[in-house]
């Protein structure tokens, strides 16, 4: 059976199998999650570029219809392509930067953990109790609109976008 | 090290630490890099340079208080960097990197960091037998004087911020090298190991990734770093994988002697039989047969030997400690059997 791209539903067209540290972890990808996460580059010139290891050919779905931009990151151009292709990260910026398609990933290597637990350094406590708050504040957001309470949400909304300018991390 | 002889042994592989008869050494690591920097993957090597100099000029702290030995590794011979591996002061990919790169030892080799490995540093603490908890404690409190002189990269979702991300959130790697021979012989090794597996548990051979189980000694280490503290993972470790792993092997060791104490001793006795008269002894049947006496020793049927000097023959028969202790040559084709036969008859007289 054909196996369901790790991000939808749909037909998984891209498959690779990735080792790091004698660790192995799977990715099934669709067409569209696959761009997303930078294993095909849009269309050039009427073709599609796989950057992936492996790629299923038969299915026509691999083809990309849509044409979109790979993000890369700011500080040392890494994209999410050049990552599969090394299993390394580049720089502390690239969390940032790719924060979506690594949190993915590294739920997958982490075995489904999304979320540090441990020690933090001194100079990160801040970011600590911004990230709690901002975790908790993601929620109550969600609850309120679902009870169609969007006074309240509003409220959390302001509240968000307050923590949101208060710094940068490492 | 370049032209020291080898620094004693003891405090690596004493026969009397907690557990010893199955554990021979627990370690624990820690993947930090510094802001402001590309990982090393990523770092051009002016900039892999101004890393090992912020390093150097800062203060490590911890177990560094009492004496540092910085080994600038591009500079060392390829025995003495052999030698730093065979002790796992350094990883393999180390040895063997091109990058600029150094590594600090403290003065009773139980901790080193490298500097510029896959991540800008590997603080890394090594001990005999079973002394997770112990590692573990001692290994915080180093990190923590390295953070007061060196910021590190750290994410609040995603934590410690490392080069790979099978490191990242806590970047602690915890491992155990166990000699489970036993479990071996009573062919239920298979089954520890997928249940190891299931534990999300990485078990490895000797020298760690990549590497063959010789002398039935099993590296095992977590695999994940993420979505646990720190003690959690240790007290995984120290309070019910490792202790589990030894009641099982010590109760293989019990059936094998209740089944046939003839077999054993034969086994063991013969091991220690061609140790002692062989005059050709390559890497492989050293450590196939000085595990066998190993597991002699730890039971008690082979009296007037240590576990201590096995741990440390064990260490002493790799080609680097060798060509140090004897003089022979070092390199591919070389034939080193008749140099390690007699430094091995000579150690067990």
């Amino acid at each position: 059976m054909q196996p369901h791209c790790d991000c939808c539903s749909n037909p998984a067209v891209v498959h690779e199998t990735i080792m790091c540290e004698g660790i192995k972890s799977e990715v099934h990808l669709c067409a569209e999650h696959a761009i997303e996460q930078g294993y095909i580059l849009p269309n050039i010139g009427g073709a599609s570029l796989v950057v992936g290891k492996l790629m299923d050919k038969s299915n026509p779905t691999a083809t990309p219809a849509a044409t979109r931009t790979v993000k890369s990151c700011a500080s040392c151009a890494m994209t999410m392509a050049a990552l599969r292709e090394t299993g390394l990260v580049g720089c502390p910026h690239c969390y940032r930067t790719l924060e979506e398609e690594l949190g993915v990933l590294i739920e997958r290597t982490q075995n489904g953990a999304t979320t540090h637990a441990g020690r933090h350094p001194r100079h990160a406590a801040e970011l600590i109790d911004r990230a709690a708050v901002r975790n908790r504040l993601t929620r109550e957001l969600r609850e309120a609109v679902s009870r169609e309470d969007y006074e309240r949400a509003a409220r959390i909304r302001d509240e968000m976008l307050t923590i949101a300018g208060g710094g940068e991390e490492a | 090290m370049s032209g020291d002889n080898p620094s004693p042994l003891d405090g690596l592989v004493g026969g009397d630490a907690p557990m010893a008869d199955c554990v021979l050494s627990s370690r624990v690591r820690l993947a930090r890099n510094l802001v402001g920097f590309h990982f090393v993957n990523r770092c051009s090597p002016d900039q892999l340079s101004d890393v090992v100099h912020r390093v150097q000029s800062a203060r490590l702290g911890g177990p560094f208080e009492s004496g540092v030995r910085w080994v600038n590794v591009q500079g060392t011979t390829p025995v003495d960097r052999l030698l730093l591996f065979e002790r796992n002061l350094i990883s393999r990919p180390f040895v063997e990197s091109p990058h600029p790169r150094c590594v600090a030892i403290s003065a009773d080799e139980s901790t080193s960091v490298m500097v510029n490995e896959e991540d800008h540093l590997r603080l890394q603490m090594l001990a005999p037998g079973m002394q997770l908890r112990e590692l573990s404690n001692r290994m915080l409190v180093l990190d923590s004087s390295v953070e007061r002189s060196l910021e590190y990269a750290f994410h609040p979702r995603f934590g410690y911020l490392t080069a790979c991300t099978t490191n990242v959130g806590t970047g602690i790697r915890v491992s155990a090298m166990l000699h489970l021979p036993a479990l071996a012989l009573v062919q239920e090794l298979e089954k520890v190991q997928r249940a190891a597996r299931e534990l999300q548990l990485a078990i490895r051979g000797f020298h760690g990734e990549g590497t063959e189980a010789l002398g039935d000694f099993y590296q095992v280490s977590n695999q994940t770093t993420l979505g646990r503290s720190e003690q959690d993972i240790v007290e995984q470790f120290a309070g019910s994988i490792v202790p589990q792993f030894v009641e099982y092997e010590r109760a293989a060791r019990r059936a094998l002697i209740e089944r046939d104490p003839t077999a054993l001793d034969d086994r063991v006795h013969r091991a220690l039989g061609v140790l002692r008269a062989c005059r050709q002894l390559s890497l492989e049947e050293s450590i196939k047969f000085l595990a066998r006496v190993r597991l002699g020793v730890a039971l008690g049927r082979i009296e007037g030997v240590s576990l201590g000097l096995i741990n440390q023959l064990l260490l002493q028969v790799q080609p680097a400690h060798l060509s140090r202790a004897t003089g022979c040559a070092l390199g591919n084709g070389r034939d080193d059997r008749g140099p390690r036969a007699d430094f091995v008859r000579s150690s067990l007289r």
